[in-house]
This record gives structure tokens, C-alpha cells and sequence, in this order.
């Protein structure tokens, strides 16, 4: 019989969206009711067919493990993946994910969770000796996502987490309870895609290793975007936007140690006619980067944003062609597709503005949070 | 016995009501078909000497001259055509090997008129090229794996370049003029590519012919060839170019050396190419000191020592079956760029059996070299240019999208002069004054006006990409390049699909 293709997963649907992100640049954290509240308010951007969240600082208890959100079809698929887990990882704990019974949202998974420790000495004696403990991470995820029939990870950070579902953005907040957890920074995304989405793990936020990513947009670079990630070990497990440019960011920022603003004139690279303009240094400095990173463009209408443990980022494409307005207001930053759902928040900010295209919103802590922080 | 006469492949229809006996038709027709008979005062016209050029058509001032494909053919069949016979015909005559010009005209399936294009469709807004930027800009060369930057915490201003980047070329649009060499062409198309090239802010191609005195100026928007002979290859040769390409092979004639008969070897050839006046000019088909791979490496870093590494090196191979590990290993004996040359590719003359049967269609070529390269993750290492049968804007798209960096352009470029892919370069008789040394030929191609037809063609293609681009959802040529979801494949099969790389028409992303 032949296999019944999934959507996101072996092929590719349409999408548009409404994005939200709220971040505390001092690191403080609240509750997720606000980022609930803000998506909510472009409930018409989204059709009820994928609504999802991601919080960071939600897990101070466990802060230096790594967070592994799990989504499985049945209970085979938990057993398979936690003998694989327990091969390579402690697992200090593990429970499921809180829910609550929402009218709109049916859960069709087992949404579990765990909090691991790399056993260090395993994770040497495979051939990924010579890799960093990140490396070895985004390898797991990807065994399970690729190997693992009826498993996968949603999200694989420390200190973080993804929470999504098929229905309305705020009605799967309801479901997860986010209103119980406290974070510094805040994602919410509302989906309103071509097809119809019976798979939870689809819909946005994508994540890997801390990274989420809410995207709103279709790339038609995706096929040479998606090649090129092939060239560095990237194999995208799934037939989605949002994987491709959560993996640009890991590439560029993490792995290519690239500035946030230069990951963003990579992928939505200034046109020459600008470049010719500037003066001598940084033409070259532009010049290179479009001569080496042609591949890593990411062309077509997009308005995304990227957060990791310390940063929001929001960012467009090189002609705008997606709506994002930015605000800040007491430390804190605001990026949403549509004012309203900023205004709905926090009704009088210091500044509020749309960003031009290709011109990166960048919010970062600005210290690094200390257990002491987080206890306060 | 009687002899069997090779049937003339044209008829030479004159209306005579129409002719004013002017005898253009006699001065102008290199091949003599046209003949004034002062005692009937008519013109006669010789339909077996026709190659079927159409200069006279082109060039009579009341119609009178309509050249027709002679109908009368042996019995119908479809395994001895009448090429066929006509060729066993003159190889009985003549006992020699059938020489042939231009591209191989077989009914070979063409891939390109089996892919299609996307576009978008409310989900992603299609670009406006008239009124958005749309950047076809291009650079070919080494390119390194990622930037080193330090500072760049800072201002990118102040962020500061660790990455040295290889010596690149600049295209303003990713289409080349593809080698050919004087003597194969006359100096006038020459001088027309070279211009064009620089006005259109690409390169063209010296093939192995040497680089006319003349033709130093353009050094600039010049790749110098280094070929199997060295014809004319010295210091201000090699450092007169923006870039060189060693010709390992070509689409025409893969596996085999080039010969310019002593009858086309000039004063002026004779000493752009350093060989005496009337002398054979003789390719030999490898060169004589690479004989694996290992000695291509040796040539290409001599040629950077001998430039100080100022200008890309590449390496211009025939595709053949192989070619996918062929192109990987040039990659890593240093190219900056591979040339890819098809089935299809060009030739100023070459053995008809050799051009016709030997070699892969581009387009195969490039998606199968293009996925080797990714997956043995040195794509970014060096361009690829795909050669061989490019015939208008939609092959150029076509030929990115499966992952060309860029194309070479010969016979459409030459038709832009004029040519009409009669097929009888080898002759030395071309009445459009491409193809020829004579003078009284050379003569007729006005290298401004070539230039300028041939500028007039890299823009016309070039709106026409963009207007592509931008259906596509893309503003820039970076974003095609090996983009294959943007192609689509109509009635191919299975196993051609997946060596293209690309989808069945029908399929969604």
C-alpha cells in the first residue's frame, strides 16, 4: 500500500500567518497570557488549522538541561525513542506536558517532555567525537524526526520551550496552560495554511537546539536554500519554510559566529544598486557577503521571527513584502504582524514603527541572567 | 558506370518576372550558384552548389530569389533517410571522413522543451520587473565555504575581512559568448562579441585561436583559451585576459583535436596564432602533458603562478558520460570555474559521425555535475557554465535552475550576425562574413552593427529572465540558481526526472 503523504512532512503547503514576539531585555520574566492575548487579536489571520507558541525561561528548575518537547502517534514510537534517549542521554525527568480540554482542540498526539543530560562519554565514542555537545544535540533530533516513525521533536533547547497544536493560536494556549509559565521571551504564531493540517508537528514554532522560529511567508528560494543547507549536514526533515530558515540562523549565527545583522543582509541581502552606493570598505564588506552567501538568500514575501535564548529577532524580506511592525516600550520588545496586536498589550508604547525590509528588529538581554535572577 | 549524384538538399527558385538581372546574387553567393549569362542576359543559378544560406534572398533587391528544400527524395524511409544515402553517397566519391560545422541537428530529445517554468499564484505575489529591482548579476570564481570576520560585534562597517576571496568575474547578466576562435570566425565576429561583451558587461572567448593584436583592448571582458595546441598562447596572452580556460574538450566534437586547414592560415592568423603562413593548423586531441588529472592540476596552477593568481582558472570539458566525477576532480585540482559543453555545442568543423553521436545533452550534464558537487559539499568552489545548445532565454533559466552559475552562448550568438546554421563553417565560404577569411566575405559583417545586434539579443534575453524571475516570486539570479523546484518536468520518465533532479509536471512543492 502506498504511504499516505503528510503535509509539512513529505511535501510542502502554502501558508500565510500572524506572527507575535514579546522579550523582556532585562530578563524578566511573565506570564505567557500577554503573547495569548497579542496573537489573538489577528485571530483573522489564521484559519484554526495551527496556532503555537514558544517560551523561554520557562524552565529555570531545569536550566541546564536540554528540553526535548515530544510529539508521538502512539505509545511504540515513545517506547522506541526513549530506549534511543537512554543510549546517549540521562534522563533527570520526564513528564507529560500539562494540558487542559479546550472545545476547539483536538489532541490526535502524546505530547511529552523530557529533560536530558548528554552522557558525555557515549557521545564521544560515536563519530561525532570532534563536535561541540550542540552538534550532537541537533544530530539526535534529527535521527528521531527522520528515523523514528510517529516521533517527533518539537523543540530541543535548555531552558525553553515549544508549544503548538493544530486550532486557533489561542486556543492552544488555553491547552497547554501557558498562562502558568513565566518567560522572558514570548512567540506566538497563528496559521492559515493552503491545506488541510491533521499533523500537529507541522505547525509553527519550528525549533532546534534553542532556536524557534515563527515564519509568515512562502520562499521561492526554497529549493537552492534547502540544497545549500545540504552542503553543511543539514538535512531538512521536513517540507517547511520555517525548517529551512530555523537552520539558516543555526548556520550563520551559530556555526558561521555571524552577527544577527549580518545574518539578516544575508537573507534579505541589499540589491547591488544599494551596495554600489556605499562607500569603498563596506561595499566590499556587502560584496563579499552576496558573493559567498548567494546560496543562503532567502527570496520571496517573508516577515519572520527568530528567538534564542538571549535574542528576538524580526526580520523581513528584502522588498517587504509581509507585514511586521516593531515596538518597544520599558526594555520591552514588541514584533507583530499587525499594530493592533502590540496595541492590544501594551496600548502606549515609546516607539512604534515598521520596519523597513531587510532591516533587522533585534532585541538582546542585556546582562546574562544568573540563577540569582531567575529566583528573584 | 553511372555514378550516383549526391541530390542537392536546395532549389534555387528565381522569378523571373521579378529578376532585373542586377547580379547581386553572382557577386555575392561565395559558392557560385548564381551565374550571369551575358548572351540571354539571364541569371542562372546551380541549386547543387546551394548551401542553403540565404544570403542572395537576403540580399536581392526585388525578391526574385527564394531557396527551397529540394523535395524530391529517394522512396520514403525511415532508416535509409535521404542523409543517409546522400552520405554514403559522398563517402563513396570521396573515400574521406564527412566533415560537418555549427551543432549537432539530430532529433535528439531536447530536455529543455521537456521542463517547464512556475510561477506564482496568489500565496506568493509575482515581482513586477519594471518596477521592482530585479539583479542579474553574477560572479564566477572560487568562492570560500564562509566568512571570517572579526570585529563584528561592532558596526559592520568596522567589521574587517579575514576571508580573502579568489579573483572572481563579473556578469551583468549570466550568459558569455562561448569560445571561438579566430579562424574558425573572422575578425570581424571577433570584434563583434568583443565589443558586445563589453558593452553588455560579460566575456567572450578567444577559443584557441590566440588573441588578435587588435583585440587587446577587450582584454577585460576577455577569457583567454589555452587549448591542446597553445596556438598564440604567451605572457601577454595569458595576462591580456580577465580570466583563462584550459579547453580540455567540446560538445562537438568530444574526445578529438581541432584542424584549421593551411588554406584559412593568414598573415594575420599566422601570426596571432604563431605558426607559419599556410601551415595546417593542427589541435591535438589531448593535450600532450595531461594525460590524468593529476597533470591538469599542474597546468592550472602554472597558469595561476604565471597571472599571480590575479585571474580565475578554468577548465572547459565536453559532457560525456562520465562527467559528473570528471567535473568534481577538476574541481579539486584547483579550477575556479567549470565549462560544460553538450551534445549539442558548436564547432567550426568537426568529423559529421563525431558531432552527431558522441556526448550527453547539457542539460543532464549540469544537474548531475551540480548534485555531485553539493554532495561532496565543494559546489561553492568553483561556477559552473553550461555551453552546448542554449537557444533563448528560457533554456538560460532552465539551465540556472538545474545549477549552471552562468551560460555560453556560440551558435545563437552568431546567428544574431547572421548566421542561418547551413552548417558549412568548415568550408571557409561564408556568405554572412562569419565564418571565413576571406575578405571579400569579412567584409560584409560591420563589427559595430554586429555588436550591436548581439548587445540587442543579452538585453532582450535579459528583460525576458526577469520577467521569468519575477513570475517566479525572485529578484535575484542567486535565488534560481540550482532552485529545481522551480522546474517541473513534462512527459520525461522516471529515471530522467530524478537524474534532472526535478518533478513530474502535476506535482506540487
Amino acid at each position: 500500500m502506498e504511504k499516505k503523504l503528510i503535509p509539512d512532512k513529505d511535501f510542502r503547503i502554502s501558508s500565510s500567518c500572524g506572527l507575535a514576539g514579546i522579550m523582556s531585555e532585562e530578563g524578566k520574566n511573565f506570564s505567557g497570557e500577554a503573547i495569548i492575548k497579542s496573537i489573538a487579536t489577528m485571530h483573522e489571520r489564521s484559519n484554526g488549522l495551527g496556532g503555537g507558541f514558544a517560551g523561554y525561561g520557562i524552565y529555570p528548575q531545569f536550566k541546564d538541561l536540554w528540553c526535548f518537547h515530544l510529539l508521538y502517534d502512539n505509545e511504540e514510537a515513545k517506547h522506541i525513542t526513549e530506549e534511543y534517549l537512554n543510549l546517549y542521554y540521562e534522563i533527570e525527568d520526564d513528564e507529560a506536558i500539562p494540558t487542559r480540554k479546550v472545545a476547539n482542540v483536538q489532541p490526535r498526539h502524546i505530547l511529552w517532555r523530557y529533560f536530558l543530560k548528554p552522557r558525555i562519554v557515549r557521545m564521544k565514542s560515536t563519530d561525532c567525537a570532534e563536535e561541540t555537545e550542540e552538534d550532537f544535540v541537533v544530530k539526535t533530533v534529527m535521527y528521531i524526526n527522520k528515523q523514528i516513525d510517529g516521533a517527533f521533536v518539537i523543540s530541543s533547547g535548555k531552558n525553553m520551550g515549544i508549544f503548538k497544536g493544530v486550532g486557533y493560536p489561542e486556543d492552544i494556549g488555553k491547552f497547554y496552560r501557558l498562562e502558568e509559565y513565566g518567560g522572558y521571551i514570548w512567540t506566538a504564531h497563528g496559521r492559515f495554511p493552503t491545506n488541510t493540517v491533521g499533523w500537529w508537528g507541522g505547525t509553527h514554532p519550528f525549533g532546534i537546539l534553542d532556536w524557534s522560529v515563527v515564519h509568515n511567508g512562502e520562499i521561492s528560494s526554497y529549493g537552492i536554500n534547502r540544497r545549500y543547507l545540504l552542503n553543511f549536514g543539514y538535512d531538512c526533515t521536513l517540507y517547511t519554510d520555517t525548517e529551512v530558515m530555523a537552520y539558516l540562523f543555526d548556520l550563520l549565527h551559530r556555526k558561521h559566529n555571524l552577527d544577527f545583522e549580518i545574518v539578516a543582509k544575508i537573507l534579505s541581502a541589499p540589491f547591488w544598486d544599494e551596495i554600489e552606493r556605499m562607500p569603498e570598505k563596506k561595499k566590499e564588506f556587502y560584496l563579499s557577503l552576496r558573493m559567498i552567501y548567494g546560496s543562503a538568500l532567502v527570496n520571496g514575501p517573508f516577515a519572520v521571527i527568530v528567538a534564542n535564548s538571549t535574542s528576538l529577532v524580526g526580520l523581513n524580506d528584502r522588498i517587504k513584502l509581509r507585514p511586521l511592525v516593531a515596538a518597544r516600550k520599558n526594555n520591552f520588545l514588541y514584533l507583530a504582524s499587525e499594530e493592533s496586536a502590540i496595541r492590544e498589550i501594551c496600548p502606549s508604547p515609546d516607539k512604534i514603527w515598521a520596519p523597513k525590509a531587510g532591516e533587522p528588529v533585534i532585541g538582546s538581554l542585556k546582562y546574562k541572567i544568573t540563577t540569582n535572577d531567575i529566583s528573584d | 558506370m553511372a555514378k550516383p549524384k549526391v541530390f542537392s538538399e536546395f532549389i534555387v527558385e528565381r522569378d523571373e518576372e521579378k529578376c532585373i538581372t542586377c547580379q547581386v546574387c553572382c557577386r555575392m553567393c561565395a559558392n557560385d550558384v548564381h551565374i550571369y549569362d551575358s548572351e540571354t542576359d539571364k541569371v542562372n543559378s546551380d541549386s547543387t552548389k546551394c548551401v542553403g544560406c540565404h544570403f542572395c534572398e537576403t540580399v536581392c533587391p526585388t525578391q526574385a530569389i527564394v531557396i527551397r528544400r529540394n523535395l524530391s527524395e529517394p522512396k520514403i524511409n525511415a532508416h535509409w533517410t535521404q542523409r543517409v544515402v546522400t552520405e554514403i553517397t559522398k563517402q563513396a566519391e570521396t573515400g574521406g571522413v564527412l566533415l560537418t560545422g555549427m551543432g549537432c541537428d539530430k532529433p535528439y530529445l531536447s530536455y529543455f522543451d521537456h521542463i517547464v517554468l512556475n510561477a506564482s499564484q496568489v500565496t506568493n505575489p509575482s515581482i513586477d520587473p519594471l518596477r521592482e529591482p530585479m539583479e542579474l548579476r553574477t560572479f564566477l570564481g572560487r568562492k570560500p565555504d564562509r566568512l571570517q570576520i572579526t570585529n563584528y560585534k561592532l558596526q559592520i562597517t568596522d567589521a574587517k575581512l579575514q576571508t580573502e576571496i579568489a579573483p572572481q568575474l563579473k556578469l551583468e547578466t549570466p550568459i558569455l559568448f562561448s569560445a571561438m576562435s579566430y579562424g574558425s570566425i573572422s575578425l570581424n565576429a571577433c570584434m563583434s562579441l568583443a565589443r558586445a561583451a563589453r558593452e553588455a558587461g560579460t566575456f567572450y572567448n578567444t577559443g584557441e585561436g590566440g588573441l588578435h593584436k587588435n583585440l587587446y583592448d577587450y582584454g577585460k571582458n576577455t577569457i583567454v583559451q589555452v587549448a591542446s595546441g597553445r596556438f598564440g598562447v604567451h605572457k601577454e596572452y595569458l595576462e591580456a585576459g580577465a580570466a583563462i580556460e584550459i579547453k580540455i574538450g567540446q560538445g562537438a566534437k568530444p574526445g578529438i583535436g581541432g584542424h584549421l586547414p593551411g588554406e584559412k592560415v593568414t598573415e594575420e592568423i599566422s601570426s596571432t596564432r604563431m605558426i607559419p603562413v599556410g601551415t595546417d593548423a593542427l589541435s591535438p586531441a589531448p593535450h600532450h602533458d595531461i594525460y590524468s588529472i593529476e597533470d591538469l592540476k599542474q597546468l592550472i596552477f602554472a597558469l595561476k603562478e604565471a597571472t599571480r593568481y590575479k585571474k580565475p582558472v578554468g577548465v572547459k570539458i565536453a559532457a560525456v558520460h562520465n562527467v559528473a566525477p570528471i567535473a568534481s576532480g577538476i574541481v579539486r585540482a584547483g579550477a575556479d570555474f567549470v565549462a560544460l559543453d553538450g551534445v549539442r555545442g558548436g564547432t567550426g568543423a568537426a568529423p559529421t559521425v563525431i558531432r552527431d553521436n558522441v556526448g550527453i545533452p547539457i542539460e543532464l550534464a549540469v544537474a548531475v555535475v551540480d548534485q555531485r558537487l553539493r554532495e561532496e559539499g565543494i559546489r561553492n568552489q568553483a561556477s559552473i557554465i553550461a555551453g552546448g545548445g542554449i537557444r533563448n532565454s528560457a533554456d538560460v533559466v532552465k539551465a540556472i535552475a538545474l545549477g549552471a552559475d552562468a551560460v555560453y552562448i556560440g551558435t545563437a550568438a552568431l546567428v544574431a550576425l547572421g548566421c542561418h546554421v547551413c552548417q558549412k563553417c568548415y568550408t571557409g565560404k561564408c556568405n554572412w562574413g562569419i565564418a571565413t577569411q576571406d575578405p571579400y566575405l569579412t567584409k560584409r559583417l560591420n563589427p559595430e552593427i554586429g555588436a550591436r545586434r548581439l548587445v540587442n539579443l543579452l538585453r532582450g534575453w535579459s528583460m525576458e529572465i526577469k520577467e521569468m524571475l519575477g513570475g517566479m516570486g525572485i529578484n535575484a539570479i542567486e535565488s534560481l540558481r540550482g532552485n529545481r523546484e522551480q522546474l517541473r518536468g513534462v512527459g520525461l520518465s522516471d529515471t530522467d526526472l530524478k537524474l534532472l533532479g526535478i518533478k513530474p509536471a502535476g506535482e506540487a512543492w
